[in-house]
């Protein structure tokens, strides 16, 4: 029987902490779909600028060191990096500029547009981040350690003979406070309560003096927070590059199946998805010729969609004439 | 005053349906087209063709195919490399499997082929919709490129599971292979991009793209007043990735002569066709064409630009070149969602009353 193979936990636990990343991915979607009916296709590309930014100010990278060398300015580091918590507190603050350029550029001319046009506009968004990282701090791969613990965790493997990274037990700790403290956030504080309006109902929340714009901002500068701890904790797993931005991509199927407006949808999605592709891998994968992982998620999404087209925990989609 | 409907007395519906109703537009789009068919083939070469007329050819043809999806049955569909890489497989088993076929027919064939997986995935539109849609058919480009990748067969066997295209001809002339000849391509899919765009405009203005048109812009509405939404969604998604098949046929057999799944049928060629509709301007024929030029050509003539003219290193300039396009694309959304094609008719619109304002 298959659940008395001592693998099967192995990939169960190992399959629930690769959820809990892509979870942490596809939270940023749902926090800026919910607020403003977007859907950010440049959270991915988000999540690497971000990383980039942390990387650049850690090892005191000079920005735009490249294209000055252009007019003969061949210095690239700057005499040392920062402390790990000023740089992430510095990334932080690129991130909430960020945000208040996005909004006051690209959003702002494109109130009341369809969906479509917005999902759009966030794509040619994605085309710059991706340029301006890359021309700001270069295309190189790069390392990213903020001190967090890396290897298999020797308790576990004494006691129970799994081998657990100990960078994915620390990216689900971090997650699970991200989301305890997003929830308490928009649960009990004014601005919170003010998110809630503004994603129950536009016009109604700007008729009760909500400001639209500052809203933004705030959930703008949240998901770019989120984006943040996405790409260190991708960052410090596989590296900062390129390929960094196509974990968007991952979390894609995750939306679906947790439902495009939910929190607790993402987190549940992300386990779903988590486990069942490191399953069906392990135990239908070398059947079928193996690299499952890339469309099993979709597919999963997809047949569940058929069944529930509004995902698990999405609101009922009501249509009328 | 020359541009105007003055004197040009319509006696018939078919007359006032035409395509272009004014003396001028239709003087104008044959003209182009002569030159296009009977001058150009003659200086036609060998960079031209590959880098400049044929992506933009067999782009144009994804970006109808896609364009009759989106832009007129409002189903947003992000498979189009999958779509693109089972017209190319096709064709290439055809071409393989059977030498003495025509291309013409490989590519109908193929395009065939295409649209009966493209029903198959299309089945889930019919529960799923908006933007869960559009993530779904995420399942088809990857699912799809995995088994091009896994499926032997559909490679023949060959070692390092690329395929390349044999030589094979239209009408006793060499259009795929190595030997080919630039205008004997150039004018292949020339001809293949103008019975498109003629099929498109056709079917879009006949029961069947009325009935798209109904659903995209309230399903639930179409389905009240008698719209079929299975065959009209099942239609379009038929429709559309024939289109996307042939033009995937073109794209491996007549433009690159090789390809191998992961790198030629990739995610960023579903995202690529759709920026070209978008930006080019959904539910337009015109529009997919000039899409499918300002996202295909407007890299190349920035590397040129920049790295040829001004002498910027290669990465520097692609960089520039990514943010160049990214905030274009932000730009004229914010100047005019409705694509580029919108620009063309305001400018129409002037001309007719030119000199006067009003």
């Amino acid at each position: 029987m298959f659940f008395l193979d001592p693998f099967f936990y192995e990939i169960l636990i190992s399959g629930l902490l690769a959820g809990v990343m892509y979870a942490l991915v596809a939270l940023g979607f749902v926090l800026i779909f919910k607020a403003s009916g977007i859907f950010n296709f440049a959270q991915g590309v988000l999540a690497l600028f971000a990383a980039l930014t942390l990387v650049g100010f850690q090892t005191g990278q000079i920005p735009f060191a490249h294209l000055l060398s252009l007019f003969g300015l061949h210095a690239t580091h700057w005499g040392a990096g920062f402390p790990t918590i000023v740089a992430l507190l510095f990334s932080l603050g690129v991130m909430v500029l960020l945000a208040w350029l996005i909004v006051q550029i690209v959003l702002k001319p494109l109130v009341n547009q369809e969906g479509i046009i917005l999902f759009m506009a966030t794509i040619g968004l994605a085309y710059v981040l991706e340029g301006v990282g890359d021309l700001m701090w270069g295309a190189n791969v790069k390392e990213l350690n903020i001190g967090l613990p890396e290897g298999p965790s020797e308790i576990i493997l004494d006691a129970t003979d799994m081998f657990i990274d100990k960078l994915e037990i620390s990216a689900a700790i971090v997650a699970i406070v991200l989301v305890v403290s997003l929830t308490l956030f928009s649960q009990y504080t004014k601005m919170g309560r003010a998110l809630r309006a503004v994603a129950d109902d536009h016009q109604a929340a700007l008729s009760v003096g909500i400001s639209l714009e500052t809203i933004w901002w705030i959930v703008w500068s949240v998901s770019g927070l989120v984006a943040l701890v996405a790409g260190v904790m991708w960052g410090a797993k596989s590296g900062v590059q390129f390929s960094l931005s196509l974990i968007a991509l991952k979390a894609l199927p995750v939306l679906m199946l947790g439902g495009f407006t939910s929190i607790p949808g993402a987190i549940v999605g992300g386990l779903i998805i988590g486990v069942g592709e490191k399953l069906f891998e392990f135990y239908i994968g070398p059947l079928i010729g193996g690299a499952t992982e890339n469309w099993f998620a979709y597919m999963l999404a997809l047949l569940f969609l058929l069944f529930r087209p509004q995902g698990l925990f999405g609101e009922k989609i009501i249509e009328r004439v | 005053m020359f541009y105007r409907e003055a004197g040009d007395f319509k006696t018939s519906y078919q007359s006032d349906q035409a395509t272009f109703t004014l003396r001028l537009d239709k003087i104008l789009f044959w003209g182009l087209m002569a030159i296009a068919t009977f001058i150009v083939p003659f200086f036609v070469t060998e960079y031209w063709e590959k880098s400049v007329f044929l992506p933009f050819f067999i782009y144009s043809i994804a970006a109808l195919g896609l364009n009759i999806l989106t832009g007129y049955c409002g189903q947003v569909s992000l498979g189009t490399g999958g779509f693109m890489a089972v017209g190319a497989y096709a064709s290439f088993k055809l071409m393989t499997g059977i030498p003495n076929l025509d291309m013409f027919l490989v590519i109908m064939i193929a395009g065939l082929v295409t649209a009966l997986v493209g029903v198959l995935f299309g089945l889930p539109s019919l529960r799923i919709k908006g933007f869960y849609l559009a993530v779904a058919t995420l399942a088809s480009q990857f699912f799809l490129v995995w088994l091009f990748n896994k499926w032997e067969w559909s490679y023949n066997y060959s070692p390092t599971g690329q395929i390349n295209a044999p030589t094979r001809d239209f009408l006793g002339i060499d259009v795929t292979g190595p030997s080919t000849a630039p205008w004997a391509t150039y004018l292949f899919c020339l001809g293949l991009l103008f019975i498109f765009a003629w099929i498109t405009r056709n079917l879009v203005r006949g029961h069947i793209g009325r009935s798209w048109m109904a659903i995209r812009d309230m399903d639930i509405a179409a389905e009240i007043i008698g719209v079929n939404p299975l065959i009209a969604k099942l239609s379009a998604f038929a429709v559309s990735s024939f289109f996307i098949g042939v033009a995937g046929a073109l794209y491996f057999s007549v433009w690159l002569g090789a390809a191998e799944p992961t790198e030629a049928f990739a995610i960023d060629k579903s995202f690529d066709v759709l920026f070209m509709i978008i930006i080019g301007g959904l539910g337009s024929i015109l529009g997919s064409m000039i899409g499918a030029a300002f996202i295909i050509l407007l890299p190349i003539f920035f590397k040129n630009v920049l790295v040829g003219y001004c002498g910027i290193p290669t990465d520097i300039a692609e960089f520039t070149q990514i943010i160049f396009i990214g905030a274009l694309i932000i730009f004229f959304l914010i100047k005019e969602p409705h694509g580029i094609v919108a620009y063309w008719r305001t400018l129409k619109e002037k001309l007719r009353l030119w000199p006067f304002p009003y």
